[in-house]
């Protein structure tokens, strides 16, 4: 790891936080967390929204380098990424196209799938073809198609928000409907039965390496937007329990799912282990969660990385990359 | 690149990070995160137009005098201000807050009056003292969720009761009393906002209070008459309060949050004697006193300020902002809306079309930039799905014209969902979810 060094080379850094997705909440608190973890190891670190101050604001002080932690739309879509780009100040994360191709879940798994790692199979659908092919014929043709049980989840977003899952023909309109309210295109995949696990990929100067896995048990119900949030709604088991085999094919798959999308430095990987012990991969995060609920510092915690030095390293990095 | 090597040695250790999680009491099981209230956390910004928040327009106020004013009394008053004070309240704000009830009919007595941190403790103490789980408070439907939550808390059993245009139902008050008392329910008390009322902007008709007075005297019921906006009425003069004509079975409500400011949390109750006495008890067990500098500071603004013609500037310029907001609502919404046309206060309450479902249809409007709150929260039943709350109060009437459009856009892609996949399931989880205290 490539941690070490003083600290005084850093003018100072800023943590992108905030934005106008639902998840802006969630981002808040991931970059006042890394915020205070940046400072506890010594570094200036200011937390800036991305809003009509900020290009005014890096343009006048330009950071050693920048953090983003904002989720969901601009966070993960690759916009912020663009502009601070254009801004020329370098940051921590992936570039703007391979976020692109992530963000959008579709896209994530057509390219995932095409390096070898099974993906749920999937439709994906715009609100318009409910509309004019009307909504019961498409419905049937994916139930027909698909079979149950399924999973509705917009094709671009975070936090479980608009996601649901459908045991039933009849709750497939509503769980379509909750997923419309996040976004214009929905994706609709089979659900797969099994273990739930977050893997990190970072990359701390020596490549990309894939942190344990961490396993997610929701007390009760599914791992949404509550059960995300409320401390104690959800077990996290650290590293997952599964066999070395499934572990080691589910490290595998994060790493290559990380390398598929073209993504550096950090990024986050949901995947399913089947009762089978076959590993399927669900979404990938490129701005993931640093919050006390979040899996990314539980790994990394787990490894034997503190998260501010972890951070910072992330941070020299960029700045060593430039812009 | 290396895949997963450091997993190998580990023993796997659960965490659910918050090890107090099976420790929590009963009525702490519905404090969880919620997606209204991430979606609440967008609103704030400058880019959405918030029609959700029921922040008064504090930057009306003279904030320089006032910033005078403070200053002096820190310097002046300062060794009273900054100390303790008695749980009942200073006694010459209680003596001016009888001057304001007088502006409503209520002929109180200082020592009938105790201070609140807003009305919203008023609220918590009146519940305390009153309520034990599982025992009935009636309400309006809709009803304020500020005092929803607080009967949660204390895990009230609320039964709503019907409104129409005239405030609450007669009909429907005597059909419920005489339903839950034949049922063998024990109802605590009748909680009413009978002016401009939050959510649904309607006030309860001068005929209809001798009957609901009448009703709730022969049942033997107590009514809680929570009047934050009572001054705030756009015609004419206050409404008389119930408490004016039975002062031995209403408990006052009152608050500066909205003809002051909110941030000095000034509010107050004023009951009959029996209930003052526990009322000053309980406040003690939970804040010892209020904050003197708050008290003494609105004292001082209502000893040496103008604060009546403050009142009538708030006034007219709400009333201003409610004519913008009905306008743009007239001109924007489609068919199938209806709303009501508040006579004073802060609030709108708007029907949707059939099968349209006003939170699932949130994160849609946020995302097109408006906010309002979804009519689910101002029910304890899962009622009010195709209703909403807008606010005029904020905003100027520009961005309420600008918010309305927005909104109306909003509805016409729900319509257009509704109509592809028909009438849903009401969404998500039952029972007041709400914003922040300026959203209330």
């Amino acid at each position: 790891m490539n941690g070490g060094g003083a600290v005084t080379d850093f003018d100072h850094v800023v943590v992108l936080a905030g934005g106008l997705s639902p998840e802006r909440d969630v981002s808040l608190r991931s970059g006042r967390r890394v915020r205070d973890a940046l400072e506890e190891s010594g570094v200036d670190a200011r937390i800036a929204d991305a809003d009509a101050a900020l290009i005014p604001a890096l343009l006048a002080d330009p950071p050693t380098a920048v953090f983003p932690t904002i989720h969901g739309s601009y966070g993960e879509d690759g916009a912020i990424r663009e502009i601070l780009a254009l801004v020329g100040v370098p940051y921590v994360g992936s570039a703007a196209s391979a976020c692109r191709a992530a963000f959008d879940k579709p896209t994530a798994k057509a390219l995932v799938g095409a390096a070898g790692i099974a993906t749920p199979e999937s439709v994906t659908l715009p609100r318009e073809i409910f509309h004019d092919l009307g909504a019961t014929a498409v419905i049937d043709r994916i139930i027909a198609r698909l079979g149950l049980p399924l999973f509705v989840k917009p094709a671009r977003g975070g936090s479980s928000l608009g996601a649901s899952p459908v045991r039933t023909a009849s709750e497939l309109p509503t769980a379509v409907v909750s997923c419309f309210a996040y976004g214009d295109t929905a994706l609709i995949e089979r659900f797969i039965s099994g273990t739930e696990i977050a893997i990190s990929v970072v990359d701390l100067g020596d490549g990309p390496s894939a942190l344990p896995a961490v396993e997610i048990v929701p007390t009760a119900g599914q791992y949404d937007y509550a059960a995300r949030y409320t401390a104690g709604r959800t077990a996290f088991y650290t590293p997952a329990r599964l066999p070395d085999a499934a572990l080691d094919a589910a490290a595998k798959a994060a790493a290559s799912a990380h390398a598929a999308l073209g993504l550096r430095d950090i990024s986050r990987t949901d995947l399913i282990v089947s009762e089978s012990g076959e590993v399927y991969f669900l979404e990938v995060n490129v701005s993931p969660g640093m919050t006390e609920t979040s899996t990314l510092p539980m790994a990394l915690d787990a490894a034997g990385h503190d998260f501010g030095t972890a951070c910072l390293t992330l941070l020299r990095l960029a700045a060593a990359r430039g812009s | 690149m290396s895949d997963g090597t450091r997993h190998a040695n580990s023993r796997p250790q659960g965490s659910r990070i918050d090890p107090y999680f099976d420790q929590y009491a009963e009525r702490a099981r519905g404090m969880v995160a919620s997606e209204i209230r991430a979606l609440f956390a967008v609103t704030a910004r400058p880019e959405i137009v918030s029609l959700a928040g029921g922040s008064p327009y504090v930057t009306a106020l003279p904030l320089d005098v006032v910033g005078d004013m403070v200053g002096r009394l820190v310097a002046d008053r300062g060794s009273v201000a900054l100390q303790y004070c008695t749980a009942q309240g200073d006694s010459g704000l209680r003596e001016k807050i009888c001057e304001v009830m007088s502006l409503e009919g209520i002929r109180a007595h200082p020592d009938d009056v105790v201070v609140t941190v807003g009305s919203q403790q008023a609220l918590d103490l009146i519940t305390r003292i009153f309520v034990d789980p599982g025992e009935v408070v009636l309400a309006e439907a809709p009803s304020y969720v500020g005092a929803l939550s607080s009967f949660a808390a204390y895990q009230a059993d609320v039964v709503h009761v019907a409104m129409d245009d005239d405030g609450l139902i007669p009909e429907a008050l005597e059909e419920a009393i005489a339903r839950l008392t034949a049922a063998g329910r024990r109802i605590k008390f009748l909680y009413t906002v009978p002016n401009y009322q939050n959510p649904a902007g309607v006030t309860l008709a001068a005929e209809r209070r001798p009957r609901i007075l009448g009703i709730c005297q022969a049942a033997g019921l107590l009514i809680i008459e929570d009047n934050p906006y009572g001054l705030l009425g756009f015609d004419g003069e206050p409404m008389r309060s119930l408490r004016a004509d039975d002062p031995d079975g209403v408990v006052y409500l009152g608050t500066f949050s909205k003809t002051f400011a909110p941030g000095v949390r000034v509010g107050w109750a004023s009951a009959p004697p029996a209930i003052r006495d526990k009322l000053v008890l309980a406040a003690e067990s939970a804040v010892l006193c209020h904050s003197s500098f708050s008290q003494l500071a609105v004292g001082e603004y209502l000893a040496t300020q103008p604060w009546q013609e403050q009142v009538k500037d708030f006034r007219e310029l709400y009333r201003r902002r409610r004519d913008a907001m009905l306008e743009a609502l007239a001109a924007e919404l489609p068919d199938g809306c209806r709303w009501t046309t508040p006579a004073g206060g802060f609030y709108v309450w708007l029907q949707l079309p059939e099968g349209i479902d006003s939170k699932a249809m949130l994160p849609r409007a946020v995302s097109s930039r408006v906010a309002y709150v979804p009519g689910t929260g101002f029910y304890a039943d899962g009622g009010g799905t195709d209703h909403l709350r807008l606010s005029y109060c904020f905003p100027l009437p520009e961005r309420i014209r600008e918010g309305v459009r927005r909104l109306a856009s909003v509805i016409e892609a729900e319509i257009d969902l509704c109509a592809t996949f028909g009438a849903m399931p009401p969404h998500g989880r039952v029972g007041p979810e709400t914003p922040g205290p300026g959203d209330l």
